[in-house]
């Protein structure tokens, strides 16, 4: 079934079916969710670290498109219309939620958990035998730790593979901008993940577009 | 080109997506400096380890909420030729509110236009100035106009007609 379904939207392009849920064809959003929903819900897990509130973003973005059905025309890229949504839906939780923890941050102690990712991170035990997931962990720790504009330009650019000038629509940035962005946080990466490269796992070589 | 220069090309040029002259002068100094080289490897393997932080697959139920999420929203009907959009009716409303509050502005509103200006005061200046010749009965009974006035000459109604003449003589 949802072979078929990624078959049949691959067929049509993202233009095509948004134009065919404008004119009110539910099928063509049916299509539209089954093709981006994991890139989606993905990059939100990524922005946000946790996987409700991830899935509860990635349902207001899709939940907006549809809505918004009826303004959309065929001008505008629909990844980029998605990604957009998304990244302003996932910083405001962010700082929603920096927000919240600030406030109770002044009445109780904090957690163990609420102390600086970016320490955490550092703390984080690394040797020789450090399995898999703890370097997924690492890795998804160390990338939470970046500055939010410079997390969503590298999420985009690695794992959504976008172009520059897709990148800086979403983001509201000129591509020179972006360009600063995306090497700062990549520099910030190569210095946090040097623990990982100087160990690397063998058999687990990335097949990203990025190499 | 500079390292600071090339800082901000090595991302363009190691993702394949740089121009060709990008690419050349990026590849150029590659060539030539061994602390961008280092750096332009070191972010490779990053983008080496960053493939291995697994992907985030939507929960089972993920579909079917949303599809019921959708089946929720209003579905637009012929009822809603008569709804009116919320830009319409914003828009609307506006030009109701503009239209009722010119309507009721003062209708003696176009008086203040005709407020009392340097000219007139300068001619209502002159009728004082001119007060005396106008009180000189040798005057007004040599002035032919008066004699085609019907009835008795008040000595006030010519005071008032020479009014527009005077201010004609400006």
């Amino acid at each position: 079934m949802r072979v078929s379904y990624t078959v049949e939207a691959m067929a049509r392009t993202d233009v095509q079916l948004m134009l065919d849920v404008k004119a009110g064809d539910t099928a063509s959003f049916e299509l539209l969710l089954q093709k981006y929903r994991t890139p989606l819900v993905n990059f939100l897990y990524r922005m946000v670290r946790d996987t409700a509130t991830a899935e509860d973003l990635a349902q207001e973005v899709f939940l907006r498109i549809y809505r918004a059905r009826k303004e959309y025309f065929a001008g505008a890229k629909f990844t980029t219309w998605l990604f957009r949504i998304a990244t302003n839906l996932a910083l405001n939780s962010i700082r929603d939620n920096r927000h919240q923890r600030m406030e109770v941050s002044l009445d109780a102690p904090a957690e163990e958990d609420e102390a600086p990712i970016q320490v955490a991170a550092r703390e984080m035990r690394i040797d020789e035998h450090m399995i898999e997931r703890d370097r997924a962990e690492f890795i998804r720790r160390t990338i939470a730790a970046l500055p939010e504009k410079q997390r969503a330009a590298v999420l985009l650019h690695k794992y959504e593979e976008m172009d520059y000038g897709e990148i800086a629509k979403v983001l509201d940035c000129s591509e020179s901008a972006l360009k600063s962005l995306l090497f700062r946080a990549y520099e910030t990466l190569r210095v946090e993940l040097a623990p990982l490269m100087a160990q690397p796992v063998g058999n687990r070589a990335g097949e990203g577009r990025l190499q | 080109m500079k390292c600071e220069d090339v800082s901000k090309e090595l991302i363009v040029y190691l993702d394949g997506r740089a121009n060709p002259a990008e690419r050349r002068d990026v590849a150029e100094h590659l060539a030539s400096c061994a602390a961008c080289r280092a750096r332009a490897e070191e972010f490779r393997k990053v983008w080496s380890v960053l493939d291995e932080m697994p992907g985030q697959e939507p929960s089972l139920g993920f579909d079917a909420r949303l599809r019921q999420r959708v089946a929720d929203e209003p579905r637009p009907g012929w009822f809603q030729w008569f709804v009116p959009q919320p830009r319409l009716a914003f828009s609307v409303a506006l030009l109701v509110a503009l239209c009722v509050w010119v309507s009721r502005l003062p209708r003696d509103y176009s008086t203040t236009a005709t407020l009392p200006s340097p000219v007139t005061e300068q001619q209502q200046f002159q009728v004082i100035e001119n007060l005396g010749v106008l009180e000189n009965y040798d005057v007004l009974s040599k002035f032919d106009a008066l004699s085609e006035l019907p009835g008795p000459a008040e000595p006030a109604q010519p005071k008032d007609e020479t009014k527009p003449e005077n201010s004609g003589g400006m």
